[in-house]
C-alpha cells in the first residue's frame, strides 16, 4: 500500500542562503492522524508549504498516495487538501463564494460544488454567514472558513498548519471533535502545532523537526514511554507537616494544601497513597505538573541542541588544515 | 485534470474575476466613460468644430475609435495588473497554486478576466459615443480582432507586471509612465500624416499607434498604417507574452517562496 505521504531527502535553502530543512524523509500511512512538532523556525511551514506547491524545494522527492508532485502534479494535488497558517482568502469575497470556487479550481461541476459547500459550510457552522464578506467573520470562524475550503474536494489527505493557533479552548475542542470525525471517516490528517496537548489528545503518530533535521519519528505511546520521570501535583484536605517525607520519593511542597512528588518509571504510585495514608493525609485530587508529550519535546529539543552544540566544538577543536604550497 | 475540469477551471477564474469588476463597477466601469465623455465633449464638440474634417471624417468621428480603443486597452491592463497583485497580496493567489489548475488555464482565466472588462467598457464607450456622433461599420471581423487581440496583449502585459510587483505602487508605473504617453502619441487624436517626415518613423515604433489605426480602419476604413503589419505583430506580441506569462508561473518566480 502506497504511504498517503512519502517523503525523501528534502532539503531547502532559501534565497537568504537559510537552510530550512536538510534532509528530511518520512512516511504517513492512509488513515493516519499524524502531528509535527518543532520550535519555531524549525522547518514545519516549510515541509507543508513544498507538499502543497507554495514553496520550490531544493532537491528531494515527494509522493501523495504514490503520485510524485513533480511529475503527476495534477493527480497529487487532488488527494491533498490544505490548511495554511495563516489567512489566505479575499477578505473582499463572500464566504460561500470563497469554497465555490476553490472548488471550481478542483473541476467540480457547479451542482456539485454547491452541495459540497453548503456540506461544509454547515459541518462548520458557518452556513449562516455564507453571504457575509470574509473580512467580517471573526478570527475563529476565519479559521474554520479555511477548513471547510480545504476540504470541498474531499481530499484524502488534509494538512493542517497550526489549525487551532489563536482559537479559544471550546471553539479548540470542537475543531478537535471535528477532525477525529473526518479522521475516523477514512481522511489521513497531517497537523503542525505547537499545542503538545493537542498532539497527545489527537494523534497517533507523531515526527519531531528541528533545525531543518528529524529528530524523532515515531508514535505517540513509544514516545511517552521514553519518559523516565513524571512529577504528580497534589491537593490535600489536611494542613500539610514542614517534615513531609514520602519514602523513595522526592518530595516538593508548594503551599499549606499542596506539593510535588517526582515518580520515576517503574516506580508505584500506589505506595504514594499508602505512605500519604499511613500519615493520615487526604488527598482531594492529583495532576500531572506538566503536558507528559511538553516534558518529552522539551527533552528531545534540548538534547538535540547538546549533540549540535557538541558537533561545532568538535570541528572546533580540528587542528586547522595546513596548506602546502609547493616551492 | 481532464478537459472538463480544466474547463471548469477556466470558468471559475473568468467568473470570479467578472464579479469583481461588476462589484466593484464605481472604480472600474464608470470611471472610463466619464473620462472619455469629457473627451468627446472637449475634443470632439468644443474644439473639433473648429479643426475641420480629418482622414475625411469629421474629427469627432476621426477621434472616437482611438478613444473607444484607449479605454479598452487600459482596462484590459488595470484589471489584470490590480486583480493579480491583489491576489499575490493578499496571498488569495494560493488559492489556485495549491489546486491542480494547470498554469496555462490560470493565465488564460486572468487574461480572459482583462478581455472581458476592455470589452465592457470598449461597448460602454462605444454607446456613449453614439451620443455625440455617427460611427460606421466598416469591417466587423476587423474590429473584432484587433480588439480581442489589443485587450489580449495588454491583459497579458498586465499580468506580468503584477508578478514582478512588489508595492501597490509598482502597478501603477507602467500605465502612467509608459501607457499614457504611447497612447496619447499613438494616433488617437490625429494622423501622422500630419507630423513631419521623421516623426512619422519615430511614430510608427509606437506599438499603440498600430492598434489604433487598425481598429479606426475597422470602424471607418482610413488608416495611417498596413492592417495585416498590425495584427501580425499582435499576434506575435500576443504569442511572445503568453509564453513569458507561462514561464514565470512554472518557475514560480516571486509567486513561490
Amino acid at each position: 500500500m502506497s504511504a498517503a505521504l512519502s517523503i525523501r531527502n528534502l532539503t531547502k535553502v532559501y534565497n537568504n542562503k537559510l537552510e530550512a530543512l536538510k534532509g528530511i524523509s518520512l512516511d504517513v500511512m492512509p488513515g493516519d492522524f499524524f502531528a509535527v512538532l518543532g520550535p519555531n523556525g524549525a522547518g514545519k511551514s516549510t515541509t507543508i508549504g513544498i507538499i502543497s506547491s507554495l514553496v520550490r524545494k531544493t532537491s528531494g522527492d515527494i509522493e501523495v498516495f504514490g503520485y510524485n508532485i513533480d511529475t503527476h502534479f495534477s493527480q497529487a494535488k487532488k488527494f491533498l487538501g490544505v490548511v495554511p497558517q495563516e489567512f489566505n482568502f479575499n477578505l473582499f469575497e463572500k464566504v460561500e463564494d470563497i469554497v465555490m470556487q476553490q472548488a471550481g479550481y478542483y473541476g467540480l461541476p457547479r451542482e456539485f460544488a454547491k452541495a459540497q459547500t453548503e456540506k461544509y459550510l454547515k459541518k462548520l457552522n458557518l452556513w449562516e454567514k455564507r453571504n457575509t464578506p470574509a473580512r467580517m467573520l471573526s478570527g475563529g470562524m476565519k479559521r474554520r472558513l479555511m477548513i471547510a475550503r480545504a476540504l470541498v474536494h474531499d481530499p484524502k489527505l488534509l494538512i493542517l498548519d497550526e489549525p487551532t493557533a489563536g482559537v479559544d479552548i471550546e471553539l479548540r475542542r470542537s475543531m478537535w471533535e471535528f477532525l477525529r470525525e473526518i479522521n475516523a471517516a477514512g481522511t489521513t490528517i497531517i497537523l503542525t502545532t505547537h499545542y503538545l496537548e493537542e498532539a497527545e489528545s489527537l494523534c497517533r503518530n507523531v515526527a519531531i523537526i528541528d533545525k531543518g533535521l528529524l529528530v524523532k519519528n515515531t508514535s505517540v505511546k513509544n514516545l511517552l514511554q521514553g519518559l523516565t520521570k513524571e512529577v504528580f501535583v497534589f491537593d490535600v484536605a489536611v494542613d500539610l507537616p514542614q517534615s513531609l517525607s514520602l519514602p523513595g520519593f522526592p518530595v516538593q511542597i508548594i503551599d499549606i494544601h499542596s506539593f510535588e512528588v517526582e515518580v520515576e518509571k517503574g516506580q508505584n504510585l500506589n505506595d504514594v497513597f499508602t505512605a500519604l495514608s499511613q500519615q493520615g493525609i487526604a488527598i482531594i485530587s492529583m495532576r500531572n505538573k506538566a503536558n507528559r508529550l511538553e516534558e518529552m519535546f522539551v527533552a528531545m529539543i534540548a538534547q538535540s541542541a547538546t549533540n549540535q552544540l557538541s558537533t561545532d566544538q568538535a570541528s572546533a577543536n580540528q587542528p586547522p588544515i595546513k596548506l602546502e604550497v609547493p616551492v | 485534470m481532464n478537459l472538463t475540469e480544466q474547463w471548469i477551471a477556466f470558468l471559475t477564474i473568468l467568473r470570479k474575476e467578472i464579479k469583481r469588476f461588476a462589484r466593484i463597477w464605481v472604480q472600474t466601469l464608470l470611471p472610463p466613460v466619464i473620462t472619455m465623455a469629457l473627451y468627446f465633449v472637449i475634443f470632439g464638440t468644443l474644439i473639433g468644430g473648429r479643426i475641420g474634417d480629418m482622414g475625411g471624417f469629421s474629427y469627432i468621428q476621426f477621434v472616437a475609435p482611438g478613444l473607444i480603443m484607449m479605454a479598452v486597452l487600459t482596462n484590459a491592463y488595470s484589471n489584470v495588473v490590480s486583480s493579480f497583485f491583489s491576489a499575490k497580496f493578499q496571498r488569495s493567489i494560493e488559492e489556485v497554486l495549491v489546486s491542480p489548475t494547470p498554469n496555462y488555464v490560470i493565465l488564460l482565466g486572468y487574461t480572459m478576466g482583462g478581455v472581458a472588462r476592455g470589452l465592457s467598457v470598449g461597448i460602454l464607450v462605444t454607446i456613449m459615443s453614439l451620443i455625440f456622433t455617427h460611427l460606421q461599420m466598416h469591417s466587423w471581423l476587423i474590429t473584432l480582432t484587433i480588439v480581442l487581440l489589443t485587450s489580449m496583449l495588454f491583459s497579458l502585459a498586465g499580468f506580468i507586471n503584477a508578478v514582478y510587483a512588489n508595492t501597490f505602487d509598482e502597478i501603477s508605473i507602467v500605465p502612467t509612465f509608459i501607457l499614457t504617453p504611447l497612447t496619447y502619441f499613438g494616433g488617437v487624436f490625429y494622423s501622422i500624416s500630419l507630423l513631419p517626415e521623421m516623426w512619422q518613423h519615430v511614430s510608427r515604433l509606437n506599438p499603440i499607434l498600430h492598434m489604433v489605426n487598425a481598429f479606426r480602419y475597422g470602424i471607418l476604413g482610413v488608416s495611417d498604417i498596413n492592417i495585416t503589419y498590425a495584427i501580425l505583430g499582435l499576434v506575435i506580441g500576443v504569442v511572445i507574452l503568453f509564453v513569458v506569462s507561462l514561464h514565470l508561473l512554472k518557475t514560480g518566480n516571486r509567486l513561490r517562496a
